[in-house]
């Protein structure tokens, strides 16, 4: 197929993330979202390598995996601790920071 | 042009695999989204990510698609699925949206960003042929080879900091989860203390609490364990199914077959004939 | 024969038929007139003592200040007396006292200018103003604060003086304002009256806008011709154009009617009578009104060669005499009465001022007289109302020359002169304005001429009621009293000028003051002699009009059953209900509605500003719900946005 496909494939798994960024309020699910999100960039970043020619594109997507996994960690050690203390994991508890 | 980059532009069996693919993928996603339990979601995830690895695999780079399987569905969705049960597997949203506007506002921009990003893609990749990745691939001696490459030659500071950025992501999650201990670490003598003024206080006895399954007469957990005079032992139902109250009732057979047994019949069941073994007292 | 050449010639000297200026320019000056600094040296001395040394003056102090007052009458006459000898061409001196202004070409030196028309001026100034000051050491002796009225009185004379003999318009004007300023602390001397406070007030604003006239004609003269200097300015007149010198001569016109209580700034004449009598006497009768009189006869260069302003002075002057002839007719208080007279006369001498060189010699001539006997009338009035308790309700009085028989001579004779009966004064001067009116207009002439018999009425009118009849004075009042001799001295000199200054002065003025301002005889058409004979006719029957109806009885309330001139002549013919309505009103109205946009508009932009920053941030601040996912929002939207602008920039 040629890249368009898979890049618009890209874009709409993109937007299906933010989507659930916006919509949902569990933080895992928004997690999950935001995973979605950096694998439609992988996408696009390797679509392009083939398009390109060269393995950049393919290397790129690697750091993004990389990268993609520290993130979680943090993440869901942050939500732990929230957790801990909050018995919560709703993105809308914590909004003090307000009017 | 060659007509192998044209082959492979328009391989059929590369768009039997991208058809596919890509709507499962799209499904899964989909799914993530609109489903009410959190787990459902991490299902959808994995099952979008496998899709893509295959996707990464029919875009001529397999090493991708092996770790985006192995790296991210395998150890990243299952990250997600442990601290799902640390956080409550069934805690989930009720799906009436409490910030006014949003869902309609959300939906109306995405659909909108979706839209203009396809157009600039369309319009961008006007007529631009793919070609293949077979030169690349080879040209070191393979893919993984190819990526090796360029990973420890053009990008090798990123790869350096990335790998700090690993470091330091461990060691964060190591410390914000740490619990820190404000009071001194209770000696055995303290416990043993503390359980015999329980047992004194409540009755609950301080010794052990025989292994799961001693006293069970069914494999189901959410079966509970009958007491050697036939009363229901609450405690060998685990916790979360008893708050829950998943808890089965007990068929009235084993209470008696219990009650027999205890008064010193043997009982020994046999193809389902039960056997009056006689006192063994 | 004529009349006035027959008396004149008993003096001596030769009536001229008529003359171009003829003066060379001012010479420096030598001998004595290198002393002619005194004249405003010692009145300012006895001003800055009398004011500045405070309470330790009080018992010296109005001693004093006559003392100063004499003084400068004295170096008048001696300068009088050299200027005599000179020949009529190389009389006026000039005075350098001090390089006051030089910038770049501009010049305006502080310096005195003496030429006859300055003497006369001098010579009436000290000496009305010095009998006036001894006439003050009796009238106000009972008053605490007569030093200050003193100190006051001589600051007058000072600036007047100055202003009569300023070498420059820029120095007229500093002593014009000076004058301006004495009247105003003068009228409002007794300040805790409000009704004297206001009335100062009032003179001191109009004047101001009279000013105003003035500060334009310098500035035009600084435009047109580069100086301001007399020399400077009306050597060039001629050469100005049309409507330059038109505009100047309007400006000036403006000036002198604000100084001089002509129309249509005339309001404040009347008011001004709240001051001491004295006051009156010296300021609103003798000088300081007559100083636009004396503008208008210096700036003659300006005038001749402006026909258009020339028509406006005479104008104003005529319908001025008659404006306030009639409000002094209706008048009950004596001192009311006097006002609006010197109001009319004042307006015969503009009109002569305005009627061109056959004017000038004569309006300066019937300032003199004028000067002379309503200076004298004044006093004589402030000497009935010492002598009645301060009464000036003419209604109140009545055969008081029974009691103030020394009052009731004087009187008697600045009344005659100012009726214009021969031989007094009055009859020389004032024919002669109704015979130069004559021959230039018949409408002025005739107002000129009713004028006068409007004069004859109202002054015997004020002298029926006050001095014949029974008397009609108040329960309090039952025993008036000749005033103190300190008073009755002035009052005595200038009743015997009243008398005897027309004839003396008659051709001799002409003589004296042509070189100066020109003189050119008119033609009347008919002889002198019907002139004369006509205003006499009139004199007689407004005088005897007047003294037929109040010589049966006065009633002691004013009659309600009175014609509408009457009523409207006792509101004083509508003058202050007009500038009420014309400026007051729209003036005060335009205020409000500045101060309304200025707290509406202004301050309403101003806080709206504020308030609408405050109401917009209130209203923002609710973006900041705390939910992140609203936060996620805005940043699509600006994702979105971003997208929008790249593709629009590729297309």
């Amino acid at each position: 197929m040629t890249t368009d496909h898979y890049v618009i494939l890209s874009a709409i798994l993109f937007s299906i993330g933010v989507t659930g960024v916006l919509i949902r309020r569990n933080a895992i699910v928004v997690f999950m979202s935001v995973e979605l999100m950096l694998n439609a960039a992988n996408l696009a970043f390797v679509a392009f390598a083939r398009q390109q020619g060269n393995l950049t594109g393919q290397t790129i997507a690697f750091f993004v995996m990389v990268v993609a996994a520290a993130e979680v960690v943090v993440g869901l050690a942050i939500l732990v601790t929230i957790h801990r203390t909050r018995r919560s994991a709703s993105v809308d508890e914590p909004n003090l920071l307000k009017y | 042009m060659n007509p192998t980059l044209l082959l492979a532009a328009t391989n059929p069996g590369e768009q039997i695999v991208f058809w596919v693919c890509a709507t499962l993928a799209v499904l899964g996603a989909l799914g993530m989204l609109l489903s009410k339990k959190p787990v459902h979601s991490a299902l959808f995830v994995a099952f979008t990510m496998i899709n893509l690895a295959i996707l990464y695999v029919s875009l001529q780079a397999p090493f991708l698609g092996m770790i985006q399987i192995i790296v991210y569905t395998g150890a990243v969705m299952m990250l997600f699925v442990f601290v799902m049960m640390i956080v409550g597997v069934d805690a989930s949203d009720s799906l009436v949206e409490t910030i006014k506007g949003q869902r309609l506002a959300a939906i109306i921009l995405v659909v909108s960003f979706a839209a203009l990003l396809i157009g600039a893609i369309i319009n961008g990749l006007q007529g631009a042929a793919a070609p293949s990745l077979d030169v690349a691939n080879t040209v070191d001696g393979g893919n993984v080879q190819g990526i090796a490459r360029l990973i420890f030659t053009d990008y090798i500071i990123a790869f350096e900091v990335v790998s700090a950025v690993l470091i330091v992501a461990a060691m964060g999650a190591m410390m914000l989860t740490h619990r820190e201990r404000y009071r001194p670490k209770p000696t055995q003598e303290q416990m043993s203390r503390a359980r015999f003024q329980r047992f004194a206080a409540t009755g609950q006895l301080p010794g052990n609490l025989p292994p799961a399954g001693t006293f069970a007469r069914h494999n189901a957990i959410d079966t509970p364990a009958l007491l050697p005079d036939g009363s229901v032992a609450v405690e060998s139902v685990p916790d979360p199914l008893q708050e829950r109250g998943d808890t089965r009732a007990p068929s009235v057979e084993d209470i008696t077959e219990v009650a027999e047994i205890s008064e010193g019949e043997s009982v020994v069941i046999e193809d389902g004939v039960v056997e009056d073994l006689g006192d063994e007292k | 024969m004529n009349l006035t050449n027959t008396l004149t010639s008993l003096v001596g000297s030769a009536t001229i038929e008529s003359a171009e200026p003829s003066v060379n320019l001012p010479v420096a000056a030598t001998g004595i007139f290198s002393f002619m600094w005194l004249l405003l040296a010692l009145p300012l001395l006895g001003a800055a003592l009398l004011l500045l040394l405070g309470k330790r003056a009080d018992k010296w102090g109005p001693i004093f200040a006559v003392l100063m007052i004499v003084g400068a009458f004295v170096v008048g006459c001696f300068l009088y007396f050299a200027m005599l000898a000179e020949s009529a061409n190389d009389r006026p001196v000039n005075l350098h006292i001090w390089d006051w202004v030089i910038v770049g070409n501009f010049e305006a030196p502080l310096g005195m200018q003496l030429d006859q028309l300055s003497m006369v001026f001098v010579l009436l100034i000290t000496g009305v103003g010095a009998l006036i000051h001894i006439y003050s050491l009796g009238y106000m002796k009972d008053d605490p604060d007569k030093r200050k009225f003193f100190g006051y009185l001589n600051f007058f004379i000072a600036a007047m003086l100055l202003l009569v003999t300023a070498d420059s318009y820029l120095l007229l004007y500093v002593g014009w304002e000076g004058v301006g300023l004495a009247s105003y602390l003068l009228i409002g001397f007794w300040q805790y009256k409000p009704a004297a406070a206001v009335a100062a007030k009032k003179a001191f604003v109009m004047n101001r806008i009279g000013d105003v006239g003035l500060s334009i004609a310098i500035m035009l003269m600084f435009i047109t011709f580069g100086s301001v200097t007399f020399p400077g300015v009306l050597e060039a007149a001629p050469g100005a154009s049309d409507a330059t010198l038109t505009w100047i001569g309007l400006a000036l016109l403006l000036a002198a009617c604000g100084k001089s209580a002509q129309l249509p700034l005339q309001a404040w004449l009347l008011d001004a009578m709240e001051g001491p009598t004295p006051v009156s006497a010296l300021i609103h009768a003798a000088t300081m009104v007559t100083a636009g009189v004396y503008l208008i006869v210096r700036s003659a260069p300006i005038f001749d060669n402006a026909p258009i302003a020339r028509d406006a002075v005479i104008i104003v002057g005529a319908s001025t005499l008659i404006f306030g002839a009639i409000i002094g007719a209706a008048k009950d208080g004596i001192k009311d009465v006097l006002a609006g007279s010197t109001m009319s006369q004042v307006g015969y001498m503009i009109l002569a001022a305005g009627l061109g060189p056959i004017g000038y010699v004569f309006a300066i001539f019937h300032l003199v007289t004028h000067g002379m006997f309503k200076a004298n009338m004044f006093l004589g009035a402030g000497s009935i109302m010492h002598g009645m308790h301060e009464q000036l309700d003419m209604r109140r009085y009545g055969a008081l020359r029974k009691v103030m028989f020394v009052t009731f001579l004087t009187f008697s004779s600045g009344w005659l002169a100012i009726m214009g009966v021969p031989p007094f004064a009055g009859f020389y001067s004032k024919d002669k304005i109704i015979e130069a009116a004559f021959s230039v207009s018949f409408l002025a002439g005739f107002a000129a001429l009713l004028g006068a018999g409007i004069t004859a009425f109202y002054m015997t009118r004020l002298w029926t009621m006050t001095f014949t009849g029974k008397p009609r004075w108040t329960e309090d009042n039952q025993h008036p009293h000749e005033s103190p001799k300190v008073m009755l001295f002035p009052m005595a000199v200038l009743g015997v000028l009243s008398l005897v200054a027309g004839f003396l002065l008659a051709g001799a003025i002409e003589t004296w003051l042509a070189p100066v301002t020109g003189f050119a005889e008119g033609d009347l058409g008919v002889s002198t002699l019907v002139m004369e004979s006509a205003s006499l006719a009139f004199v007689i029957i407004g005088g005897a009009i007047a003294y037929l109806q109040y010589r049966r009885g006065v009633p002691i309330t004013p009659p309600q059953h009175v014609s509408a001139l009457t009523v409207a002549a006792r509101d004083e013919l509508y003058g202050d209900a007009f500038n009420e309505a014309v400026f007051m009103r729209p003036g005060q109205w335009l205020t409000r509605s500045l101060v309304f946009v200025d707290n509406r508009a202004i301050d309403g932009v101003v806080n709206g500003t504020a308030a609408a920053v405050g109401g917009l941030s209130g209203r923002m601040r609710r973006i900041q719900t705390g939910f992140a996912r609203s936060y996620a929002l805005s940043m699509l939207a600006g994702a979105v946005l971003l997208i929008v602008a790249m593709i629009l920039v590729r297309m």
